[in-house]
C-alpha cells in the first residue's frame, strides 16, 4: 500500500482551506462575493473530504498504517503536534464537508432578507468558517492540548452564531451557552494539567500506550466528562441547548444540533474507550448509559410540551443525544478491544447514528426555519392547515421525523437496528426496551405536528386568526432541505458505505 | 442557575436558595479536597519534554525555549489562538448595511471605508493626558518593538508586545483627541494580518520543506520574527477593537436587532436619542449618532 | 508543607471557588469574574507543574499558560460583549414601556 500516492497533505488542507475561506470573508466588501467563495470553498473541501475518505479506505487494509498521522512543522509528537485520523474520524470529517456544502447553499439565500438593510453576512460568513475550521481540526488532532484550543474556536465561533440576531432572547441564549462552554473547556483545561503531571505527555497516541488506572488519572477522567458533558447537553446538564438552538438562525441550529455536539461526543467516545480506557470504570461506563436513557425520556417528554417548532426540534435533540451515549455500556463485553482504537460493532452502530441523526435534525431544522420565514412565527398551535402552503417543507420535516422515530427504509432505522443488536448480543436487553420506548415517544411528537399541519382549516368558521404566508421562500431554500431528508433515506439503502469506514482503523 | 442575566447591583432576589448553596459548597468542597489529595500524592513526573526542548532548541531559530515550543515547534496552537482572537474580533465588529455609503454605526462619520484613525477635536478632552502622550506614545511604540525583538531571546514576543500597542491605543483613545473606525478597511486588513502571514508562512514552507510549518534550518529565525511582528499588529487591533466596542456599547441604540419576526424598520429609535449620563472616560463616543 | 503543596491547595482551591461563584454568583459580571478565577486557578496549576529542579522550568507548560490566557481574554471579551448587549437592550425597552 506504500505504493500508493502520499495524501496525507489532505490533513492540514482541511484545516487551511476554511481558514482561508474565513480570512477572505472578512476582507471582502460585497456580500455576494462573500458567499459565492463560500460557495466555492465548501464545495472544494467536499471533494477533498471525499479524496481523503477513499484514500484511507483505499489504504487501511494495512497492518502498519492503522491510521494516518501528520506531523505538523517536522517535529513529531511529544515535541510537536501530530494530526491523526482514524475511520470514525474519517466519518465525521465527511459529514461534516457534505453538511458545510449543502448549509451553505442554504445561507446564502437565508440571510438575503428582503425588508432588512442589514448585511448579516458581514460576521456570518466569517464565523461560519471559523466554527467549520475549528470542527476540522478537533477531529483531526491529536494532541490534547491542542483539542483545548480547538473546542475554545468552536464554542466561541458557535456563540457569536447564535447571537447573530441581536434579539434579547438570542442574545441571553448565546451568553448562557458561552457561560456553560467556558465552564466546560476549562475543566477540560484542568484535567489536561493532570494528565501532563501524571504522564508527561500531551499526544493522544502516547497516553493511551501509557495510561494506567491511577487516581490522577480517573480525575482527570471524571474532569474532562464533567466539561465535555456539558459541552454535549446531557441531561441533567442540558439546560442551555433548547434556547440556544432554539433562537439562532436556521443554519446555524442545523450545524449546532448536527455537529457540535457531536464533536464533544467523539472526545468522550475517544477518550473513555480508546486514549484512557484503563481509567474507564464499568460503574462510570454504565452512569453515562442511565444518564442517556434519562435524556432520551425527558428530552422526548419536553418536545410533547413545547409550543414552538425550534424549540421541540431542539429537544429533540437533546433526546436523541442520549442514544449516542448507550455507546458506552455497551461497549463494555468487549473488555480486550477496549484501548485498541475506537472500533466494534458498538461505535460502528453509534457511528451510523451520529450520520443518520445530524442529516435528519438538520433537515428538521431547515425545514422549520423555512417555516419560520414564510410565516414569520414558529408556534405549533397556530400551524393549522400548514400543508396547502408549504407541501415540500411538510415532506422534508416528514421524512426527517420518520428517520427520528426509526421508521424503514430511512438511515434512522438502520441506526437503531443496528443498536439494538449490539444490545441484544451484550445480553443488555434493558437498554433494547429503552431504544424502543424513544422511537415511540419520538413518533409522539412528530406525529403532533403532523397532525396540526395537515388539518385544513375550515374556510367558514373563523375562529383561528387566518395563518397566511408573509414572504415568499426560494424554492432552493425549500431544496436543501429536502436534499438532507433524502439523504436520510440514501443512506438507509446504503449501509456498508458508512460501516465499512467506521472499522478502519482497527487493531488486528 | 443561568435564567436571564441580573445586572441590578444590589438583587439578591435571583440568588439560590440557601440550602441549595451550601450543599453546592460542600459538594465542590469534598470534590476538591479529594482532587487536591489526589494531586499531592502522586509524584509530579519530570517530563522528557524539557529537555527534548533543549535539545532541538539550536535547531529552532530562537534561544529562548518558550517563543521556540509557540512559534516553532507547537506553532499550530499558536495559530488557531489567533484563529480565535480573530473570531471574537469577527463577533465584536460594528453591523454593516447594505446600503454601504451610510453607516451611521460609526462615531461622527458617515463612510463605512473611512478611516482607521482620525483626529477630533471633541469639547470634553483631557489636555493633560493629551499633553503627556505626546512623549508616551512614541515610548511605549519603541518599547513594544524591544519587546518584540527580545523575545527570540528573553521573555517577549508577539502577545506581549500587542497588549503593550493595544495600551497605546486606549490611552489615544482616552485623551480624546484620538478616535478609531474599525469598519475601515485598513482596520480589517490589520485586523487579519496576522493570520494571513501565518497561513502564507505555512504554506510557503510547506513547497521547501514538504511539510507544512516545517521552517527550513537557516530560514527558522527570520521567518519567526515575520510571523511575530504580523502577530503583534494583529493583536494590538483586535485587543483595541475589544476595548472600543465594549467602551462605547452602553450608548448604542438598540434599533439594529431585528428579530424574525419584525423587520428592522419596526424598531426605529426616533424618540430615544439621549443615552445615560456619559461616563468621563467615553466623551469622545458621544459624538455617535443614534440612527434616525 | 511543602512549597509544591501549598501551591497546589491554592490552584485547586481557586478552581473550587470559581466553580462556586459561577452556579451561585446572583449578577451576571460575578459570574463572569467567577470563570476568570478558574482560569487563573487552572494557569497556577500548570505554572506549579512546570518546576523543574535539574534544568529551566518547562517551557510546553509555559507556552500552553500564554495560550490558555489568550483564550481567556477571548472568552470574557465575548461576555461582556453580549452582556453589555443584554444590559443596552434592557435599558432601551425599559425607556419605551415608561
Amino acid at each position: 500500500m506504500d505504493s500508493l500516492l502520499n495524501l496525507d497533505i489532505l490533513l492540514p488542507t482541511l484545516v487551511g482551506l476554511p481558514l482561508i475561506a474565513a480570512i477572505l470573508t472578512t476582507l471582502l466588501k460585497s456580500h455576494g462575493l462573500r458567499a459565492s467563495i463560500s460557495i466555492a470553498m465548501a464545495l472544494t473541501q467536499f471533494m477533498i473530504a471525499a479524496a481523503l475518505l477513499s484514500w484511507l479506505s483505499g489504504s487501511g487494509t494495512s497492518l502498519e498504517t492503522q491510521y494516518q498521522r501528520y506531523s505538523l512543522a517536522g517535529w513529531g509528537a511529544p515535541l510537536g503536534i501530530d494530526l491523526a485520523i482514524d475511520g470514525f474520524a474519517a466519518l465525521m470529517l465527511m459529514l461534516t464537508a457534505a453538511l458545510t456544502l449543502v448549509l451553505t447553499v442554504y445561507s446564502r439565500y437565508y440571510f438575503f432578507e428582503p425588508h432588512s438593510r442589514l448585511d448579516k453576512t458581514a460576521r456570518f460568513w466569517p464565523l461560519w468558517w471559523l466554527l467549520i475550521m475549528g470542527i476540522n481540526a478537533l477531529f483531526l488532532s491529536g494532541d490534547i492540548f491542542n483539542i483545548y484550543v480547538t473546542l475554545e474556536i468552536i464554542g466561541l465561533a458557535a456563540v457569536s452564531l447564535v447571537a447573530l440576531d441581536g434579539s434579547r432572547a438570542a442574545l441571553t441564549a448565546a451568553l448562557r451557552y458561552l457561560l456553560v462552554g467556558l465552564l466546560g473547556s476549562l475543566c477540560y483545561l484542568l484535567a489536561v494539567a493532570l494528565l501532563y503531571r501524571a504522564y508527561g505527555t500531551l499526544d493522544l497516541a502516547q497516553l493511551s500506550a501509557v495510561a494506567e488506572p491511577t487516581a490522577i488519572t480517573w480525575a482527570a477522567l471524571v474532569l474532562i466528562t464533567t466539561g465535555l458533558l456539558l459541552k454535549t447537553a446531557l441531561v441533567p446538564l442540558h439546560f442551555w441547548l433548547p434556547l440556544a438552538h432554539g433562537s439562532a438562525p436556521a443554519p446555524v441550529s442545523a450545524i449546532l444540533s448536527a455537529l457540535v455536539v457531536k464533536t464533544s461526543f467523539y472526545l468522550l467516545a475517544r477518550l473513555w474507550l480508546d486514549t484512557l480506557a484503563p481509567a474507564a470504570t464499568d460503574s462510570g461506563l454504565l452512569m453515562l448509559g442511565i444518564l442517556g436513557a434519562a435524556a432520551i425520556c425527558w428530552g422526548s417528554i419536553q418536545a410533547l410540551r413545547a409550543t414552538r417548532l425550534k424549540l421541540m426540534v431542539a429537544y429533540s435533540t437533546v433526546a436523541q443525544l442520549g442514544y449516542l451515549f448507550l455507546l458506552f455500556p455497551l461497549a463494555l463485553p468487549d473488555e480486550d478491544a477496549r484501548g485498541a482504537g475506537l472500533s466494534g460493532p458498538a461505535v460502528s452502530a453509534i457511528g451510523y447514528f451520529i450520520v443518520a441523526h445530524a442529516c435528519a435534525k438538520a433537515a428538521m431544522f431547515l425545514a422549520a426555519g423555512n417555516i419560520m420565514r414564510t410565516f414569520g412565527h414558529d408556534e405549533i398551535a397556530r400551524l393549522r392547515g400548514l400543508a396547502k402552503y408549504m407541501p415540500l417543507s411538510l415532506l422534508t420535516f416528514a421524512i426527517a421525523g420518520a428517520s427520528l422515530i426509526g421508521l424503514p427504509p430511512s438511515a434512522g432505522f438502520l441506526s437503531k437496528w443496528l443498536l439494538l443488536n449490539v444490545a441484544i448480543d451484550a445480553a443488555q436487553w434493558w437498554w433494547a426496551i429503552i431504544i424502543l420506548m424513544g422511537g415511540l415517544m419520538a413518533a409522539m411528537y412528530v406525529f403532533r405536528v403532523l397532525n396540526i399541519a395537515f388539518t385544513s382549516v375550515d374556510e367558514e368558521a373563523q375562529t383561528e386568526p387566518k395563518n397566511l404566508p408573509i414572504n415568499k421562500l426560494p424554492t432552493i431554500m425549500s431544496l436543501c432541505a429536502f436534499l438532507l431528508a433524502m439523504l436520510t433515506v440514501v443512506l438507509g439503502f446504503n449501509a456498508e458505505l458508512i460501516l465499512d469506514l467506521v472499522t478502519v482503523g482497527d487493531d488486528v | 442557575m443561568f435564567q436571564t442575566p441580573d445586572f441590578k447591583n444590589n438583587s439578591y432576589e435571583n440568588e439560590l436558595p440557601f440550602a441549595t448553596r451550601v450543599l453546592c459548597a460542600i459538594v465542590i468542597g469534598a470534590l476538591g479536597f479529594g482532587l487536591i489529595a489526589a494531586l499531592i500524592l502522586t509524584e509530579n513526573i519530570s517530563s522528557s519534554l524539557p529537555a527534548l526542548v533543549q535539545q532541538k532548541l539550536t535547531q529552532s531559530g530562537v534561544q529562548n525555549p518558550v517563543t521556540a515550543v509557540l512559534l516553532n515547534f507547537r506553532s499550530y496552537d499558536t495559530l488557531l489562538e489567533i484563529g480565535v482572537l480573530l473570531t471574537v474580533a469577527v463577533a465584536m465588529l460594528p453591523n454593516a448595511n447594505f446600503n454601504s455609503d451610510i453607516n451611521p454605526d460609526m462615531p461622527g462619520g458617515n463612510r463605512s471605508s473611512g478611516r482607521l484613525v482620525s483626529v477630533v477635536n471633541s469639547a470634553a478632552g483631557n489636555p493633560p493626558l493629551e499633553a503627556f502622550l505626546r512623549w508616551l506614545i512614541p515610548m511605549i511604540i519603541v518599547m513594544a518593538g524591544y519587546m518584540l525583538w527580545t523575545g527570540t531571546a528573553l521573555p517577549g514576543g508577539a502577545f506581549q508586545s500587542g497588549a503593550l500597542l493595544a495600551g497605546a491605543g486606549v490611552l489615544a483613545q482616552l485623551s480624546g483627541r484620538i478616535q478609531f473606525c474599525f469598519t475601515s478597511t485598513t482596520a480589517k486588513l490589520l485586523l487579519t494580518i496576522g493570520l494571513i502571514t501565518f497561513v502564507m508562512v505555512a504554506i510557503g514552507v510547506a513547497t521547501t520543506t514538504g511539510v507544512v510549518l516545517q521552517y527550513p534550518l537557516e530560514l527558522a529565525a527570520p521567518l519567526i520574527l515575520l510571523v511575530e511582528s504580523a502577530a503583534t499588529l494583529s493583536i494590538a487591533a483586535i485587543l483595541l477593537l475589544s476595548y472600543n466596542t465594549l467602551a462605547t456599547q452602553v450608548f448604542e441604540s438598540p434599533s439594529e436587532h431585528s428579530t424574525f419576526e419584525h423587520s428592522a424598520f419596526d424598531k426605529q429609535p426616533s424618540d430615544v436619542t439621549e443615552t445615560s449620563a456619559p461616563n468621563e472616560t467615553l466623551q469622545s463616543q458621544t459624538a455617535e449618532d443614534p440612527k434616525s | 508543607m511543602t512549597q509544591d503543596s501549598l501551591y497546589i491547595i491554592a490552584s485547586v482551591g481557586l478552581f473550587g471557588i470559581g466553580l462556586y461563584g459561577v452556579i451561585a454568583a446572583p449578577h451576571i459580571l460575578r459570574k463572569i469574574l467567577a470563570i476568570n478565577i478558574m482560569s487563573v486557578g487552572v494557569f497556577m496549576l500548570l505554572v506549579t507543574s512546570a518546576k523543574n529542579v535539574n534544568s529551566t522550568p518547562d517551557p510546553v507548560l509555559h507556552a500552553m499558560v500564554l495560550t490558555g490566557i489568550v483564550v481567556a481574554i477571548a472568552g470574557t471579551a465575548l461576555a461582556l460583549f453580549l452582556a453589555g448587549k443584554i444590559h443596552a437592550l434592557s435599558e432601551a425597552s425599559d425607556e419605551d414601556s415608561h
